[in-house]
């Protein structure tokens, strides 16, 4: 009886096993690359919204502190998006006419929010609290980027799970003194993170823990 | 006796148990009550069990315990086939890689206000005073509030019938106010209308009446307490001299009214200040359970029976014994507790004697026990059994020497002239001004309910009624049958229906209203010792709905006002008006007006030779069974019928869902041959209704108890046929209970949903328990019972540092009363769902909270005792070990974290831990898509979804809120500030939270009380939730009665 494969069936079975170990594998990188990418996390891809608001032209230029709209940030876990009450507190004043506004007022006229989109979209089973991380020497900055840089807002840092880690684990890389939590492009003292950090975590008995139960309830 | 009923021909509803043979109908035939009295005739010492199949090792007990859920409950049986199966999810799996590639999370709105209101913060709840009616009288409570939807009931702490404590009940009425099933709009004839309109047929037939001076008119209410209601009626019945104003609850206090009027010759209410009395004597009242005031009298019993033992001081989790080293001696003192009673209640419960007899046996007893203090002109007793005797005997020389610091209470369902004969014991001991307070009456009007409808109906048949307006309440349910009330009400021209549902009675109305929720409008209310409280919407009504207030708004003329402005009305009339502005806001911050509980009053006590009911000399005992009629531990009179929660509720004696049934003692049982879920045709008064029943250890030998508020026809989809209807047994002349009864078998089996024996620990020394005179001679008795721990170093995997707070739960057996109220307060705070009947039958309940309930010694008088159970939290955790993706993981505080979003169902955890406290997500339970019980939902704990495991976590949500702002303020977590929704809802005070790193917390206190005792110990899992192992207070010169 004649063999039934040729002796070039070896190679190709052996090819066939191991090479469909390595296209799993391979799948399975490009999937989970794909999904670290700027593409996957949408990092740096500015959001559209109604109205085009600008935190370059409100922060980075005429200086507004953070906390003038976010109003809620030291004291709980939303930083709290302003009412339009707190828009039309100038533009009742300035640009009452300017048709980029047009949403705001309309807004203010007929009592309907002005409806936003979310940049900064974390898992419902993820509970994140503002306060305590700007009262313990976290910036806006560590977090939300150069937003007085940011014509429209995105999203600078991919809000992983590791990337939270990071700085719950080494929270000295990341510290700052509390006066400079609202500050933008905030330098430390001769550019040493390290025995800043250091202190500051003494001083403001940083410990933040890693448990699961810290953000997942 | 011995005819078996075959499971075989038994009922098996159609939902289930589908694919499955009928298992625990067959296993059933195989238990005897001959083979329980002898296994537990067989033991020795102090003997826990609980349940008759435990004893008797029946099969579906050992089912149970050798498999947490029952054979094949965890399996695939849905029609779709395996293969099938297979092949569908390798369709999806494929589809689900595509899926990964598609856009990223649909963009989420954030939409702010166009102007934010005052002192409003997103994402911070706030919290509002506002008040609750439990047991008939108002109870305060903080209300949490989301963004402007309530989500959680707690205690005030500054309300004296609350102290910060609620009842289950108190914290399901969340549930029933997003309940899907309210009714939503006012209807005519069914058919949807608006408000106006109703106003407009109102103003025509009040016109009418006006005429003839109001002579047609009736109203019927409940108990009315709140003095605005009874404002705005009396004005209408000045308005119309004609009108009736009637009242009627199918669960009255007529007999307490009327036996108050017998006493003194006036209405008096009567409450109790437990926390001075030494002996108190129940005789037949469930006081620690329901009733005015109840929550105040479990905080004050549980205050008089608080024994410390202070022992090593606590280290860490370890609740090891070491010998004596120092001797401290118990301090505190124990009050005693002597229960006669007609049903096994958790009074009885926590009696350190008890009697069980028939409900018609209490007179002849009070009337013994009046004659031994010497109450002049009481009527003898009759003859008493020699047990009965000796029960009384002791009893009496307690109260003797303890007279001025006891109490005497009555069930309200005892004859009139049984609580004139007890106000008269406790005058004669001088209890009165003591612990037994009397007072003006906090009813608006407290009068015989009973009375009051048969008036209402015969003024009905006669055709004297032309407009009829039932405000709250469902008499077509629960008049009593041989009234005839749906009959009747067709003779009324015009009918209005004012309530929460749509129910049996509003079917046959002309009109619907819909009642707002107590959450949802302005009212006010009394409490028990009469404080004024008041009571604050947390929300505009979600549906059309009108406050009682706002309905008789209409007949007063007054439709322009909101329900605020006549509430504030009525309390600036009432106040008096000077200073008014400073005392209605601090009322309305506080919940109620500090200092407005009644005072004392000193009625006199008539003579007690008039106390006999007309006819009647000495109490005449009938023999033969008694079936007695009690509203149902959870759901009371058939209000709450709609409410899941308390639907699936363990009964606190039974361990029952779903269900109601006849309780039949075991004698009773053996001498009809009757076994749990049989079903029996019960006949009293000529009608007849098929009940199961089941057999309860402790039930008086010939009583029957049955449960109302079951068998609705019209309740929601919840609670529409769900049991049997109890009210149609009962007529106004056996309101309470009725011999004649008859008790038939029908050859019928169902299965009940009963989770006594789930999540089942196998015995080894869980309850713990022995008497104060033991425990005085002996401290460490509660370690010397158990197996031995083993060596804290005997396991393969490292301690854990705990260098900050290591959180611990102590929980004191001598205090809990078994109420429940924990469990609901767990489900309301952590977003627990509702499973339904069948899923129970599969033992898939989720509650995270379970209170387990041992019987102790003999079958026919068992003592009881309640343990709750939630995660231990152990240091050496057996579920953390076997998660293969490291779902739940131990945390620096001692936690059992547990990630729900890392779960992927294997179930491993649940099958390792010990104590049964995981819970699965066997299906989608909770309710992702009723627009309502979306508002429900706790926002600061996850919503879980079907595949996921869960478990108590010690309200990590509270600790972490707590840690956040101590942390801003840089100081250290105060003892005491966190508080678990378990220890707030606790009336006992029996749940103690805290840092057992810290030894002066209260929590570290109470672990180094030398009753402290873990459970499983020997298991070396180290658990952080440990026990205070419970006392009793027998009197010594009795022997066990």
């Amino acid at each position: 009886m004649p063999q039934l494969f040729p002796r070039s069936a070896n190679a190709y079975s052996r090819f066939t096993l191991f090479g469909s170990i390595f296209l799993i594998a391979g799948i399975g990188y490009v999937a989970t690359e794909i999904n670290r990418s700027g593409y996957g996390t949408q990092t740096d891809v500015h959001v559209d919204q109604p109205v085009p608001f600008s935190h370059q032209h409100h922060v980075g230029q005429l200086g507004i502190d953070c906390r003038y709209c976010h109003t809620s940030v030291e004291e709980t876990a939303s930083a709290g998006m302003p009412p339009t009450k707190t828009c039309m507190n100038c533009h009742s004043q300035i640009w009452t006419n300017a048709a980029m506004l047009e949403p705001v007022r309309a807004s203010f006229r007929t009592d309907q929010s002005i409806e936003w989109v979310r940049v900064h979209d974390l898992p419902d089973f993820v509970y994140f609290n503002h306060s305590i991380h700007v009262s313990k020497g976290i910036s806006c900055e560590t977090c939300h980027g150069p937003v007085n840089n940011m014509p429209l807002v995105y999203k600078a840092n991919t809000m992983f799970m590791e990337w939270c880690l990071e700085c719950h684990r080494a929270p000295e890389k990341f510290v700052r003194p509390r006066e400079a939590v609202f500050e933008f492009g905030y330098e430390p003292p001769g550019g040493d993170q390290q025995t800043l950090g250091e202190r500051l975590v003494a001083e403001y008995h940083l410990n933040p823990k890693a448990d699961c139960s810290i953000c997942h309830r | 006796m011995s005819s078996v009923i075959d499971g075989k021909d038994g009922r098996h509803d159609s939902d289930g148990m589908p694919g499955t043979p009928p298992p625990a109908g067959a296993a059933m035939s195989g238990l005897s009550l001959d083979t329980v009295r002898e296994r537990l005739a067989g033991k020795t010492g102090r003997v826990y069990w609980r349940s008759l199949e435990e004893l008797a090792e029946a099969p579906e007990f050992t089912d149970l315990l050798h498999r947490e859920f029952p054979r094949q409950a965890s399996e695939w049986t849905d029609a779709v086939s395996r293969r099938e199966f297979l092949h569908v999810m390798a369709a999806s799996l494929a589809l689900a890689g595509l899926a990964g590639c598609g856009p990223r999370n649909p963009a989420e709105k954030i939409l702010p206000y166009v102007k934010a209101p005052e002192g409003f913060i997103p994402g911070k709840p706030l919290y509002y005073a506002s008040t609750l009616l439990d047991g008939g009288a108002a109870t305060g409570v903080l209300v949490e509030s989301h963004m402007g939807r309530p989500t959680k009931i707690e205690g005030n702490v500054r309300h004296p019938a609350s102290l910060g404590a609620t009842s289950a009940v108190m914290q399901a009425s969340i549930l029933t106010m997003y309940d899907p099933d309210r009714s939503q709009v006012v209807t005519s004839l069914e058919e949807v209308r608006p408000w106006n309109s109703f106003v407009q047929a109102m103003t025509q037939a009040l016109a009418a009446q006006k005429a003839v001076g109001g002579s047609g008119l009736r109203i019927l209410t409940e108990t009315v307490n709140s003095p605005t209601t009874a404002a705005q009626l009396q004005k209408i019945l000045a308005d119309y001299p004609g009108a009736r104003w009637h009242q009627y609850e199918p669960v009255n206090r007529d007999n307490v009214v009327d036996g108050a009027r017998m006493a003194f010759g006036e209405a008096v209410d009567t409450h109790f200040n437990l926390l001075e009395a030494r002996v108190i004597v129940s005789l037949d009242r469930d006081f620690l359970f329901e009733g005015p005031g109840h929550l105040r009298y479990v905080r004050d019993f549980a205050r008089g029976r608080r024994v410390v033992t202070p022992g090593k001081a606590a280290h860490g989790a370890d609740n090891g014994h070491e010998p004596a080293a120092h001797h401290d001696a118990p301090s505190g003192t124990m009050s005693r507790l002597y229960v006669a009673e007609s049903a096994f209640t958790n009074t009885g419960a926590r009696a350190d004697h008890r009697l069980a007899v028939r409900p018609d046996m209490i007179e002849p007893i009070v009337r013994e026990i009046a004659r031994q203090v010497g109450v002049t002109g009481a009527l003898a007793g009759g003859s008493l059994d020699a047990n009965t005797q000796r029960f009384v005997a002791g009893l009496t020389a307690d109260l003797r020497s303890n007279a001025g610091a006891g109490a005497v209470l009555v069930g309200d369902h005892q004859p009139a002239a049984v609580h004139a004969l007890v106000h008269a014991i406790n005058a004669a001991l001088g209890n009165v001004g003591g612990p037994v307070v009397h007072t003006a009456p906090i009813a608006a009007r407290p009068e015989n309910q009973l009375e009051s409808i048969r008036t209402l109906v015969a003024d009905m048949d006669a055709g004297r009624v032309q407009l009829l307006l039932i405000l709250g309440g469902n008499p077509i349910y629960t008049a009593p049958a041989e009234m005839e009330f749906a009959d009747r009400l067709g003779k009324v021209g015009f009918r209005v229906h004012l309530g929460l549902y749509e129910d049996e009675t509003s079917e046959l109305c002309h009109w619907h209203v819909p009642e707002t929720h107590p959450l949802e409008a302005w009212s006010d209310a009394r409490a028990y010792d009469g404080t004024m409280s008041i009571v604050q919407p947390l929300i505009a009504p979600l549906y059309e709905g009108k406050s009682v207030h706002e309905f008789l708004a209409v007949l007063t003329g007054e439709t322009a006002r909101s329900g605020y402005e006549l509430v504030r009305e009525a309390w600036k009339a009432a106040t008096g008006g000077a200073n008014f502005e400073a005392i209605w806001s601090e009322t309305v911050h506080d919940g109620f007006l500090t200092g407005s509980a009644a005072i004392h009053s000193q009625a006199l006590i008539r003579d007690a030779g008039t106390f006999a009911p007309a006819g009647v000399s000495t109490a005449t005992v009938s023999t033969g069974p008694v079936l007695a009629f009690r509203p149902d531990p959870s759901i009371g009179d058939g209000r709450h019928a709609n409410n899941g929660w308390l639907q699936e509720l363990s009964k606190p004696l039974t361990r029952l869902t779903w269900e109601n049934v006849a309780l039949i003692s075991p004698v009773m049982a053996q001498s009809l041959g009757l076994m749990n879920g049989h079903v029996v045709e019960l006949g009293a008064g000529g009608a007849t209704t098929k009940a199961p029943v089941w057999i309860l250890p402790g039930q008086p030998a010939e009583v029957i108890t049955v449960h109302l508020g079951f068998g609705r026809t019209r309740a929601g989809r919840v609670g529409t046929g769900v049991g049997f209807d109890a009210n149609k047994l009962r007529s106004a002349s056996s309101f309470h209970w009725t011999g004649g009864v008859t008790i038939k078998k029908t050859g019928k089996k169902v299965k009940l949903a009963c989770t006594q024996d789930h999540q089942s620990m196998e015995g080894r020394h869980l309850v713990r328990s022995a008497s104060l005179s033991e425990h005085q001679k002996n401290p460490h008795w509660a370690h010397e019972v158990g197996t031995h721990e083993p060596p804290r170093d005997l396991t393969l995997y490292k301690d854990y540092p705990y260098n900050g707070n290591a959180w611990g739960l102590a929980i004191d057996l001598t205090s809990c009363v078994g109420c429940n109220a924990c469990v609901i307060a767990c489900q309301a705070e952590n977003n627990i769902p509702v499973v339904g009947k069948s899923q129970v039958w599969r033992g898939r309940e989720m509650a995270w909270l379970r209170i387990d309930r041992y019987f102790e010694g003999d079958l026919d008088d068992p003592a009881l005792h309640y343990q709750p159970v939630m995660c231990m939290q152990c240091e050496n955790a057996p579920c953390e070990t076997v998660c293969p993706v490291a779902a739940t993981v131990h945390n620096s505080e001692g936690l059992n974290d547990m990630a729900y979003n890392r779960c992927v169902g294997t179930r491993y955890c649940s099958n390792n831990c010990p104590y049964k406290v995981r819970r699965f997500n066997f299906m989608q339970y909770t309710d992702l898509k009723t627009p309502s019980m979306k508002l429900l939902n706790n926002p600061d704990v996850t919503v879980r979804t079907r595949g996921v495991m869960e478990k108590c976590t010690y309200c990590v949500q509270r600790i972490n809120t707590v840690r956040i702002e101590s942390r801003k303020a840089n100081r250290p977590i105060r003892d005491g500030e966190i508080v678990t929704a378990c220890q707030q809802a606790c009336p006992a005070e029996a749940i103690v939270f805290g840092d057992i790193n810290d030894p002066n917390s209260r929590v570290a206190k109470l672990k180094a009380d030398t009753r402290n005792y873990g459970l499983l110990t020997d298991l070396n899992t180290r658990p952080r939730t440990t026990y205070l192992a419970r006392l009793e207070n027998p009197n010594p010169d009795m022997g066990k009665v």
